[in-house]
């Protein structure tokens, strides 16, 4: 395989797993469970969008034929990953989650909960 | 449920091209035979299902659509390195909040589609919609400006998305 596409391939599965690693370390780290919601939502959408991407120019030179099946995962990934932390932090609103205590406006928490306007 | 006649053998033609395309990349290949059942499904299924669909609005402008399905790809990417500094970054500093964010756009493909991008873009998630949909509830994991965000995200996602589906 000619160097440049295997450095390129490199290139993208390493910066991949350093976001992907990010979601999961934020997912650990972070303080309470609104913030934590942040991390595997946003990070892991690049990380997994450059493993696919990888994927794609692997495949591609490989086999010889494009291919972009890879593609429906990013679809699918950026169609679900918004509805999943919707329906978490609206479940975490309506179990009354702890909130973090320096969260500003934690009332707006309660008008949040019952839909009402603020 | 009333189809302009226009659409009577594609009731949902988006659906139906949306269908053939994902048959096709599912399977990977554009042989005759895939192209020939992705056409069928394309078909079958709107005429199965157009029953039971809920009209949405439509899209009205498909250039600045897809001027802003680009734009939020770009802000993905930047929100992505935004957000894994802040993860990387001390706890301690972070200044999390709930923001109601005052919604303009009607109906609920709209007011979804902004709920997501909000969710993807910049450091916030989307927790809640108030009951009469005129508020969003969001999440910010670092604010700085609760002005800034509002009018950052009425300015750059929500005009457009008006400007799409024209309500």
């Amino acid at each position: 395989m000619e160097f440049w596409i295997e450095l390129v391939v490199s290139v993208l599965l390493v910066v991949g797993a350093i976001f992907v690693f990010i979601g999961s370390l934020g997912l650990a780290k972070l303080p309470d469970f609104y913030t934590r919601l942040h991390a595997p939502t946003k990070a892991t959408t690049l990380g997994m969008g450059c493993m696919l991407i990888a994927s794609v120019i692997l495949v591609t030179y490989q086999q010889g034929y494009l291919s972009l099946h890879e593609l429906l995962i990013t679809l699918f990934l950026l169609i679900t990953a918004p509805v999943t932390a919707h329906m978490l932090a609206k479940t975490a609103l309506h179990h009354n989650l702890e909130i973090l205590d320096k969260t500003s406006d934690k009332a707006l928490s309660k008008r949040a909960r019952e839909r009402m306007n603020p | 449920m009333t189809t302009s006649p226009r659409f009577r053998l594609l009731p949902m033609p988006l659906h139906s091209l949306l269908l053939f395309v994902v048959w096709l990349l599912l399977n990977n290949t554009v042989a005759p035979g895939h192209l020939v059942l992705a056409a069928f499904l394309a078909i079958a299924i709107p005429l199965l299902t157009s029953g039971m669909h809920d009209p949405q609005p439509s899209i009205h402008k498909p250039f600045v659509t897809l001027r802003y399905i680009l734009m939020v790809i770009g802000d993905i990417v930047v929100a992505n390195f935004e957000v894994a500094v802040l993860v990387i970054g001390p706890a301690k500093k972070l200044q999390p909040a709930f923001v109601a964010i005052p919604l303009d756009i009607e109906h609920e493909l709209p007011i979804t589609i902004l709920a997501s991008t909000v969710s993807l873009t910049p450091g916030t998630v989307s927790a809640e919609i108030s009951e009469d949909k005129k508020w969003l509830y969001v999440h910010v994991l670092n604010l700085t400006n609760e002005e800034e965000l509002i009018a950052l995200i009425k300015h750059r996602y929500e005009r457009p998305l008006r400007e799409i589906f024209k309500c």
